[in-house]
């Protein structure tokens, strides 16, 4: 495996990154300051026990949630001042979600779960069936563009749920425990969907608790309370 | 984003969910195919009465005698009294004095036992004259009507109503056939063509006989010149008030009368006939298209109830489209469309069904439906206006959830 070659400037930064809920006068600090600086082509595992933090980093990242206090740049665009439908936008141009629980539309077959993006992204509807197959292909879903997703294991929903992170050619993948709801066979396979996305260029960042799932990553962040406890490159993978 | 993108998700949506989407569709449709039949039944009510009390005759004044006041100071109410003559009639058919009556018809009318053969039968008898049928309007089946020489020579002749013929004779041949009328024999000259019933009288069931035989022959004594009712026929529609003027006028003279509000007599028009009937039909219709307006409330409730059941059902799904890029707008609007969809399919269920059931309704319930389209297009536009208002704070909420909450539900 090739080690991409970081640009200078970062896609993702987060500087000085800190989020506190507040319920009631209970506050809650989340995230306490926390640095973090992800380069185009890099596998990022991000790793820690729940109540770590990770879950917030991951909807900070994601733009589902806004930071209290710090800076978070995607793509050279500061998220943090933007309204609802600009972070709209950008979800839709720069983050492909893949979710724990797939979220994948029971009622729509594989092909359209898979263009949803692109329906709010404008794409013409001509082009949008072309891509979604694609990218199903791209996933090994070739022969399954008409299933619906009850007609799937789940390793297979979770190839159509990568399909459709893929689909609008996102800056970067975002997965959340996409490996919690799979038995180790889906497990190894969607992973190894990952590490080829990876060998092909792709940004992935991977959100877990399971150190055997982040050791695919080439790097490591260790979350713990809300800080960074370290922040390693894999050695296995990297070298 | 667009709006026929917007419509086809709505669309699966609502596809989707078949069964609630038909009961919800169902409480709009029930309600608007409501409102068009009561709208539809309460205008053919209304056309029913005009047509009823127009077929007493076109352009038409009723004169009816005054009220009379007895010894003891008590006042009968209108027709109580005689105040009425045949030489009251005769001078309103006279065109010098009233130019814009074109026809007079006095009747005096009382009921009476009519015998032919070996049976008998009670109905009114109306003594009148040869202008009766021009002014009320009705024809002959058979035979002839009384002529001006039998009213002058009062003849022995009757002319039957439908009914009373049928009651009489039965399918035996009518014309020529004698009636006994208090032991006087009569000869049925003719039957008149069948009329229906106006809201106080059976028109088919009747005998006409010539005024001035009723008069002598069959009332007799004091009362033999007074009259029940004068109908008047104005020349045209038009002149009609004048008619009406003129009527006054002279019967106010005839009678030395000099303040018209102590006149011994009433003067209606079948206008405002028609006008007091239609008031009372017209409150009616607004009374049911309420109820049947209240009915469309509830299904426009019902329509917000399944939308809010349906956002909080699929918070996941609209949490997973605002991650994948949704804007807020783009939600509301799917949803919004989702209520206009069933709105506007209950609106033009029940418009259909609504006028369906106008033109089946009436063969069996003998009352006329008038389907007025401003009625079913207004009511389709209110299903529509109330699937969209009753869908928007269900699809602003929607739009407001916050995507991560959304994704978390369960």
């Amino acid at each position: 495996m090739v080690d991409p070659t970081p640009t200078d400037a970062p896609v993702i930064e987060l500087r000085g990154a800190g989020k506190t809920y507040r319920s009631g006068s209970i506050e809650f600090e989340a995230l306490k300051g926390i640095d973090l600086a992800i380069h185009e082509g890099e596998y990022v595992a991000i790793m820690g026990p729940s109540g770590s933090g990770k879950s917030t980093i991951m909807n900070v990242l994601g733009c589902l949630d806004t930071l209290t206090r710090g800076e978070y740049r995607l793509g050279g665009t500061d998220v943090n001042d933007l309204d609802e439908v600009d972070l709209a936008a950008i979800r839709n141009r720069q983050i492909g979600f893949v979710f724990q629980g797939f979220n994948l539309l029971s009622s729509l077959p594989a092909w359209r779960n898979v263009e949803l993006p692109l329906i709010y992204g404008g794409v013409p509807r001509n082009e949008r069936k072309e891509r979604a197959e694609q990218a199903l292909v791209r996933v090994g879903l070739g022969d399954r563009f008409e299933n619906r997703p009850g007609e799937l294991s789940g390793g297979q929903q979770q190839r159509v749920a990568v399909a459709r992170a893929l689909v609008g050619e996102p800056t970067m993948i975002l997965a959340d425990e996409p490996t919690g709801n799979l038995d180790s066979v889906s497990t190894q396979d969607v992973l190894a969907l990952f590490d080829e996305l990876h060998a092909r260029g792709r940004t992935i960042v991977l959100i877990t608790h399971e150190l055997e799932v982040a050791r695919r990553a080439a790097r490591i962040v260790w979350v713990r309370d809300g800080e960074i406890l370290r922040d390693e490159l894999n050695e296995d993978v990297a070298a | 984003m667009n709006w026929l993108e917007s419509f086809r998700t709505s669309w699966s949506a609502v596809y989707s969910h078949a069964l609630r989407s038909t009961l919800t569709v169902l409480g709009i449709l029930i309600g608007i195919a409501a409102v068009i039949l009561t709208v539809g039944l309460g205008l053919g009510t209304q056309k029913d009465v005009s047509a009823q009390i127009s077929s007493l005759g076109s352009n038409l004044l009723i004169v009816a005698p005054g009220s009379s006041t007895d010894t003891s100071g008590v006042r009968g109410g209108f027709g109580s009294s005689s105040t009425l003559t045949r030489a009251d009639a005769d001078a309103l058919a006279s065109s010098v004095n009233a130019p814009d009556i074109s026809g007079v018809a006095a009747e005096k009318t009382t009921s009476l036992s009519l015998e032919a053969n070996d049976t008998n039968w009670t109905t009114s008898v109306t003594g009148t004259t040869a202008s009766w049928l021009d002014v009320r309007a009705r024809t002959l089946s058979t035979g002839e009507f009384i002529s001006a020489e039998d009213d002058e020579t009062s003849a022995a002749v009757i002319v039957l109503g439908s009914e009373t013929a049928d009651e009489l004779f039965g399918t035996q041949r009518v014309v020529g056939q004698s009636v006994v009328i208090s032991d006087k024999p009569f000869q049925v000259i003719g039957v008149l063509d069948t009329a229906g019933s106006d809201s106080s009288d059976n028109l088919d069931d009747l005998a006409i006989v010539p005024f001035s035989t009723a008069a002598s022959v069959l009332v007799g004594g004091t009362e033999s010149a007074a009259v029940s009712t004068i109908y008047l026929q104005a020349a045209s529609d038009g002149q009609l008030s004048a008619a009406y003027q003129e009527a006054e006028t002279l019967l106010l003279n005839l009678h030395s009368i000099t303040d018209s509000t102590a006149a011994d007599f009433s003067i209606s028009s079948q206008d405002a006939l028609v006008s007091t009937a239609t008031a009372v039909y017209e409150t009616l219709t607004i009374l049911l298209t309420g109820v049947a307006g209240l009915s469309l409330l509830v299904g426009g409730i019902g329509v917000m109830n399944i939308m809010l059941v349906s956002v909080s059902e699929r918070t996941r799904e609209i949490g997973l489209r605002k991650a994948l890029g949704a804007p807020p707008g783009a939600i509301r609007r799917q949803f919004l469309i989702e209520a206009a969809i069933l709105g506007l399919s209950g609106g033009l269920l029940g418009a259909i069904l609504g006028v369906t059931a106008a033109l089946l309704l009436p063969g069996v319930i003998g009352s006329s439906i008038v389907v007025s389209p401003a009625a079913v297009a207004l009511s389709i536009g209110v299903a529509i206006v109330i699937g969209v208002s009753f869908g928007v704070y269900p699809a602003t909420r929607a739009a407001r959830l916050a995507p991560i909450d959304a994704l978390r539900s369960e």
